[in-house]
């Protein structure tokens, strides 16, 4: 049986080349059809929030890249509870369908879960 | 063991250092090493255009050494390298730029490396990420 990963997305979007980055070891995973699992963590979230304009940044918008995870087959996406609120965020308001939403103690027994762990 | 490594940190940064010491301490402990990925600013580590102050410690070139030593797979991922100027003489070719910075014992490759190496270690373990 193939090997768990869970990739823990910690940076911004716009803060550097560091959150593309990330996601495209979890697109990479789910176009081998590998169980791939993604998790919000701290400033990560912010790639979720509503209403980004890559534009104003110059930037390449990162959202069709995120939407594209459910084609990919990667359908196991978390956030962590604790970083939406310290951050004011909203979880009903993120752009991504079907997140779960997580508790520190459900973090600790997700990580667990999985076989192997990135965080970036 | 079977491990399988992967650096996200800079040349100089402790923690590609450290990922220098644990993978020299797993050989040394009789384990495997399937393969090393370098990414993101890892892939720095491979540069070997990168001069170091004599009175320093010339990480890439040890890399280079013990990777060579040991004949192990050391595997730069070809799109962060690409980004970063971090280029061997075919994609330089390709590119057409002038500066080479990558050779043997390393091998540019996709991210596909990095998952057939988790698939076949034991433990991934990972050094500077955030």
């Amino acid at each position: 049986m193939a090997k768990s990963l869970l990739l823990i997305s910690r940076q911004s979007p716009w803060s550097g080349p560091g959150a593309r980055e990330a996601l495209d070891i979890v697109l990479a995973g789910g176009a081998f059809d590998l169980p791939i699992g993604l998790l919000f963590l701290d400033d990560g979230l912010f790639q979720l929030s509503a209403g980004q304009n890559a534009k104003a940044l110059q930037q390449k918008d990162l959202s069709a890249n995120l939407q594209a995870l459910p084609m990919f087959g990667v359908e196991d996406l978390f956030v962590c509870a604790d970083s939406a609120a310290e951050r004011g965020i909203a979880t009903d308001a993120l752009t991504l369908d079907a997140l779960k939403v997580l508790g520190a103690a459900d973090i600790a027994a997700l990580i667990d879960r999985y076989d192997q762990v990135i965080t970036l | 063991m079977k491990f399988a490594i992967a650096l996200f940190s800079a040349a100089h940064a402790p923690s590609s250092r450290r990922a220098l010491l644990f993978a020299q301490a797993a050989l040394a402990g009789g384990h495997e090493i399937v393969r090393l990925f370098f990414y993101q600013d890892g892939v720095y580590n491979a540069d070997n255009s990168i001069v170091t102050p004599q009175d320093e410690q010339d990480l890439p070139r040890q890399w280079r050494t013990f990777v060579s030593d040991h004949q192990l797979d050391g595997v730069v991922c070809i799109a962060a390298a690409l980004r970063r100027g971090v280029l061997n003489a075919e994609e330089a070719q390709r590119y057409q730029r002038s500066a080479i910075s990558v050779e043997a014992p390393w091998a540019l490759s996709g991210l596909g490396q990095l998952h057939d190496a988790i698939q076949d270690a034991d433990r991934l373990i990972c050094f500077g990420g955030a």
